[in-house]
This record gives C-alpha cells, structure tokens and sequence, in this order.
C-alpha cells in the first residue's frame, strides 16, 4: 500500500510552519471525527449520507498524496451513489493508513 | 482583490487561505463553512471575488449562486470534476479548481480573475410594475376586489386558482403564472410550482418548508436560494 506522505502541505507552505501546523492539526482533530461519523453510517447503510462523508474524506487523502487510494475514493462514492458497497475493504484499509499515520504526526 | 472563501471543509478554508496569502494582490475579508453565512455578509458587503465549493451538503455552490443579483467573480473550488460543464454555463464563473489545489494552478485562476473583473455590486431587489392596490378576479360572472396586500397564499389547483386570505378563499379560474403577472414582486414569490405566497405574512422556515397563516407549504429545491435571498437574514 502507499504511503501518505506531506509532499503537498511543504510545498503549499513554502517553509511556513506555522501553516503546517495549523493544517496538520485540523485534519487530526477533523479525520478522527469523519472516520468514524464513516463507520457509524456505513453500518446503516445510509448510502447517501455515506457518499458524502466519503466525499469529505477523498480531500484529505488528497491532501496526504495518496493518489491511488484517491481513486479509490472516487470510485467507492460513486459505488455509494449507487447503492453499492463495492470497495468498502479497500476504502477502509485507506482509512486505517491514513490513521495510522495521522497518528504518529506530532 | 478583496474576497471570500465558502467551503464546508475547515481544510480546504486554510488550503486556499494560504494560497491568497501566498499571491500579493488578494485579500481574505470573511471565510464561511457554509452558504448561508455567506448570503448574511454579502447583504451588507461587497467583494471582488468569490473561492466556492461546489459539494455543500445543506446549500450547494449553485444553489448560492442563483441566490446573487449581480455576482462578483468567482472561483469553483471542488473535488468532482463532474460538476464543471454547468460551472461554465455562468459567466463570472471564470475557473474551475479541482482538489487538491496547486499553487502554480491557482496562481492562473487569479489571472483570469483579474482579467475578467467585475463590478461586486449585489443589486438590490427590483422595484414591481405593478402598484394595483386591489386585485379583481371573476367568480359567478361578477367582478370581486381583493386587496393584494390581504393575500397570503395563491394554490394552483388544476385549471383553477385558491386566492387564500385571512378572511376569505376565492377560487378562481385562472393560473398561477397570470396571477403572479399581477401581483407585486416586492411582496409576493413562487416557492414552488404550485404556490405563490406572500413573503411579508411568513411565520416561520423549517427545511424545505414555510408555515404561513395556518398552511405549512413545501418550497422547491429550485425556489429556495431566492426565497433565502428575499429574507432579511440576522
């Protein structure tokens, strides 16, 4: 599996690291919340209201430069739209990469 | 360029707060998580440019956009790359960004911007041709005046219209599209295909529905930026 990697979020602050910090502690305090506000309504099978958490999250994992599992994303919520839980193992493995590594982020 | 950025994602709000930051001549005066902040701020302020995320769940991007009179530019900012056909369709709309946001990518939406720079003024509502105080309609063959400012709902119901007061229904044979033809648009607005109402006589808004007197009436997905535009929003 890709790794997520903060490529992007350098780039964008060309060095500001108070900007780092301010983006990096959004999306730890907001992916925890998303995730699981994810897992709660997957479980209903709210297929709507599940595509539009998805489609919150496919930012993010953009953001960590996960361009495979970006695709993944794309696909699943369309999938969603659909009425149609295709790819949901490999969008929650997405998930538990991006935790793990949104986790060790200081 | 003064502008504002409407996104319901705190991330994208700093992603394109420090992309402005990062391009001299832009200016951020207001960030908001949704559109209805926006409609607020835009009563009583102007700006050059708009940054407008078009996936909202309660009020989509288009949806605010039917809500502006005489719209300043704006930028879409998105993560679906589905929606950019019908982005184009406005003119003001002058470019598409597609999440995420490169800085050399934004730095060309700017560009255009400035290009195609437009007046911000948000036009205040337009004044009614029609200044009739009373209103006659044809019931039995005889001719009966309503006062226009008593109606509060017009239903349409079939080939026929409900011309509802406090005091008194008239059924009429006629249309909803000719009644609106006569009744002042400063007070009157069609929230959906069937109803016409009396914006002054509104009790109270819940989701997709107004209470007016004692009619809870549905208001259309089309319908509703304008009804929220014509609300003196606090």
């Amino acid at each position: 599996m890709e790794r997520p990697n903060l490529l992007y979020i350098k780039t964008l602050s060309g060095g500001d690291l108070e900007f780092e910090k301010k983006l990096i502690d959004v999306i730890k305090k907001e992916f925890p919340l998303e995730k699981n506000k994810y897992e709660n309504l997957v479980l209903f099978r709210d297929f709507k209201e599940t595509a539009e958490i998805v489609h919150k999250l496919k930012h993010k994992i953009s953001i960590l430069g996960l361009e495979k599992s970006y695709r993944i994303a794309i696909k699943f919520e369309e999938n969603l739209l659909n009425e149609n839980l295709a790819l949901k193992e490999q969008f929650e493995s997405v998930l538990k990469n991006m935790s793990n590594f949104i986790n060790q982020l200081e | 360029m003064n502008c504002i950025i409407i996104d319901d994602e705190s991330t994208a709000r700093v992603i394109i707060e420090q992309l402005c930051k990062n391009t001299t001549q832009l200016n951020v005066v207001a960030k908001f998580p949704n559109a209805l902040g926006a409609i607020k701020y835009l009563n009583e302020h102007t700006v050059d440019l708009i940054f407008l995320d078009i996936h909202m769940s309660d009020f989509s991007g288009f949806d605010f956009i039917k809500t502006l009179k005489n719209p300043p530019t704006i930028i879409v900012t998105t993560s679906d790359k589905n929606y950019a056909h019908e982005a184009f369709e406005y003119d003001f709309i002058v470019d598409y960004l597609v999440k995420p946001i490169a800085h050399e990518r934004f730095k060309k939406a700017i560009l255009k911007a400035e290009i195609n720079k437009k007046s911000p003024i948000v036009e205040p509502i337009t004044l009614d041709k029609n200044t009739d105080k009373d209103l006659y309609v044809n019931i039995d063959r005889r001719l009966i005046k309503i006062d226009i400012s008593s109606i509060y709902l017009v239903e349409a119901k079939g080939d026929y219209i409900n011309i509802k007061t406090a005091s008194k229904n008239y059924l009429v044979h006629s249309t909803l599209k000719k009644i609106e033809s006569k009744l002042p648009m400063s007070l009157f607005l069609k929230i959906h295909r069937s109803y016409v109402i009396n914006v002054t006589k509104i009790i109270d808004i819940e989701d997709n529905s107004v209470l007016i007197e004692k009619d809870v009436i549905p208001v259309s997905r089309m319908c509703r930026p304008e009804l929220m535009r014509r609300l003196n929003l606090l």
